[in-house]
């Protein structure tokens, strides 16, 4: 009597998968025909995926392959030119833990760089109308110039928290949260965007960031150590002009790493004090909670005391990724057949056309809502950033200056602007971070105009605690002038 | 329980999704995943409620003994680092695992209980652990809501 016909995965995937999920009336004659795409290829954030979805960067790497070519060629000199003098002299030990050093720091920027900081997926069509139903019942009518701002509010370990909605993934974001601007993802336990690794820092990745940052404060330390150490003897024995003529590259592997220790170990220590307190580097740019912004005003999420803090954010579990990057797109299960919502947006990025007929219950055409690079002006953000490189400098604990070099589009029907931000490595150890600030905006009104608006930065002079209701009066405004 | 199970292959066939009820997820202990245990008004008709939220508490202590911080993930966690993580391609973390075991106790949740009264739960890891979808069928040949017994395509004998 009890029988369920388990059909067999139409997709691979990481987790097991509900029977019933792959099994709709039509798909088996198709599906053998057409190529199946892997979710990577219509993700709608702005990655980009090498090895056929098993690695995931942010769309500008160029910073990335700096890094890389600067530990390489430094280490590699350090290698051929100082660890043959320094192992007859000293001990061969020297190449063997500078080679120890070497690989884990590689090791750990690729697992930074290369894998899933902790990206939310997009709600579903479904969801979002859902969503959108309760905020409508919630807030009375949807009509009108000024509707209130998407946010919910939860209480936390006895500290409010508020959630605020994301326009581009159409979800609320759970705390901590943020959606970054260059990778137009919101990622969970948002940390920054590093340009140096090329990817996002969030709940997935954070350890291995960490890891990265420490273990490159060790080997800078150890080849600016073990360099001046070779110079210095050699020096002795053959005189200093001598030496430079014999190891020009030791001058080299100097000058490098000088500048980078400052910025690195700098780096590490207020990374350090962030992972003790249990903050990100977002939390404490914006000071949410410092005990500035209130007497009652104090971290939620903290354990209290450093160990916990730490084992929890270095040792803690970890999470698998939720994007399932190479499993294969499916097509859309029908929708409830009573349309729910009729200004919300209906479609979805997966359905394949040849499904069309055989879903007769899809109320809507398949849009389209990936967010591409319809503004020339963004992709030149990240560019402009990343490659404004002053040297010298000591380093400062981050401060909320702002980075004037970088472009400052604004689009005149913007439909949102979203949290993001940008964590600035330079050699010159002044920390610039960016947190563009997020306004509302009614995407019920104008269904149209969201393809174009998407998660849009403002970046410019920004500061933390005033300029919230600056920017979302200054969109109203806007908007209002642009809606019809 | 009912006596006769649908086969879900036909509750597709015979039943048309005719509304999704979400629930969201629970902040108020943190980050941590936990899921809202309030029951949607939408299932009253459908479901007793102590079946429902059994499930749902189900989920939720399943969700909290994955990313529980003990002795065990903190130890998997420092072998994990010692060994460059290369020890994760050859064994699956304990969170994958948990997951592992909350789609088995999905799926069977879905053939034991809620099946047969028409409806179908999706797992949240599919929606990206945002929400516990719950998908509500209504039978096609029948007039009213299906409450599974009464369905006359039924079962087959396969």
């Amino acid at each position: 009597m009890l029988h369920l016909r388990v059909a067999e995965p139409m997709r691979e995937c990481e987790y097991s998968q509900i029977s019933t999920r792959s099994s709709t009336p039509m798909e088996t004659p198709y599906k053998k025909r057409t190529p199946k795409r892997r979710k990577w290829q219509a993700f709608p954030g702005r990655n980009k995926f090498y090895c056929n979805g098993r690695i995931m960067m942010a769309r500008q790497t160029g910073v990335f392959y700096l890094t890389l070519v600067l530990i390489l060629v430094t280490s590699g000199l350090f290698f051929a030119f100082d660890c043959p003098f320094l192992s007859l002299q000293l001990t061969p030990a020297i190449p063997v833990i500078g080679g120890v050093l070497f690989v884990f720091v590689l090791g750990t920027l690729f697992r930074t760089s290369f894998s899933d900081p902790g990206v939310l997926p997009r709600a579903t069509p479904d969801e979002a109308a859902d969503l959108e139903r309760q905020i409508d019942v919630a807030n009375g009518s949807s009509s009108g110039y000024r509707p209130p701002p998407r946010t919910r509010e939860v209480v936390i370990n006895g500290q409010t928290v508020k959630l605020k909605y994301c326009f581009t993934c159409k979800i609320f974001r759970p705390p901590r949260a943020s959606h970054c601007s260059l990778c137009d993802n919101c990622v969970e336990r948002f940390d920054h965007h590093c340009p140096w690794v090329g990817n996002c820092v969030g709940k997935r990745n954070y350890r291995f960031f960490y890891m990265f940052i420490l273990s490159l404060s060790c080997l800078t330390i150890f080849i600016f150590a073990f360099v001046i150490t070779h110079v210095i003897l050699r020096s002795h024995r053959y005189g200093f002009l001598n030496t430079l003529k014999d190891s020009p590259a030791s001058v080299l592997e100097v000058v490098v790493c000088f500048f980078s220790v400052w910025s690195i170990v700098g780096l590490s220590g207020f990374h350090t004090y962030l992972i003790s307190s249990n903050q990100t580097t977002n939390e404490d740019i914006k000071g949410s909670w410092s005990s500035k912004r209130g007497k009652g005003n104090y971290n939620p999420y903290s354990y209290g005391n450093i160990f916990t803090n730490c084992c929890a954010a270095l040792c803690g579990p970890l999470p698998p990724s939720l994007i399932d990057r190479r499993g294969f797109v499916q097509s859309d299960t029908p929708h409830p057949i009573p349309p729910t919502n009729g200004t919300t947006m209906y479609g979805s990025t997966q359905s394949q056309s040849h499904m069309a007929a055989a879903t007769p219950l899809l109320q809507s055409e398949p849009v389209i809502l990936t967010d591409e690079a319809f503004l020339p002006g963004r992709t030149s953000l990240g560019g402009s950033c990343s490659g404004a490189l002053p040297l010298g400098g000591h380093p400062t604990p981050p401060t909320s200056t702002p980075n004037l070099s970088c472009d400052n589009d604004m689009l005149p029907l913007r439909n949102e602007q979203s949290d993001g931000l940008r964590h600035h490595h330079t050699d010159g150890c002044h920390h610039h971070f960016l947190t563009p600030e997020e306004a509302p905006s009614p995407p019920g009104m104008l269904p149209c105009v969201s393809p174009l608006g998407h998660s849009h930065t403002i970046q410019g002079f920004y500061n933390p605690a005033s300029q919230d209701s600056l920017h979302e009066d200054s969109v109203r405004g806007l908007v209002k002038l642009s809606s019809v | 329980m009912a006596t006769e199970f649908h086969n879900l292959q036909e509750l597709r066939h015979s039943a048309s999704l005719a509304n999704k009820v979400f629930l969201q997820r629970d902040y108020s202990e943190g980050t941590t995943c936990r899921f809202q245990t309030k029951f949607p008004s939408e299932l009253e008709s459908r479901i007793e409620r102590p079946l429902f939220e059994d499930t749902v508490k189900r989920l939720n202590i399943y969700y909290a003994e994955a990313e529980k911080m003990g002795g065990q993930s903190y130890l998997e966690g420092c072998l994990a680092c010692a060994t460059a993580y290369l020890i994760f391609l050859c064994m699956e973390t304990r969170y994958e695992k948990v997951l592992k075991k909350i789609g088995g106790y999905i799926q069977e949740q879905n053939e034991k209980i809620y099946a047969p009264r028409g409806l179908l739960i999706t797992d949240p890891i599919e929606r990206g652990m945002r929400v516990i979808e719950i998908s509500i069928y209504e039978d096609r040949g029948s007039s009213g809501s299906c409450s599974g017994s009464s369905s006359t395509s039924g079962s087959s004998a396969r």
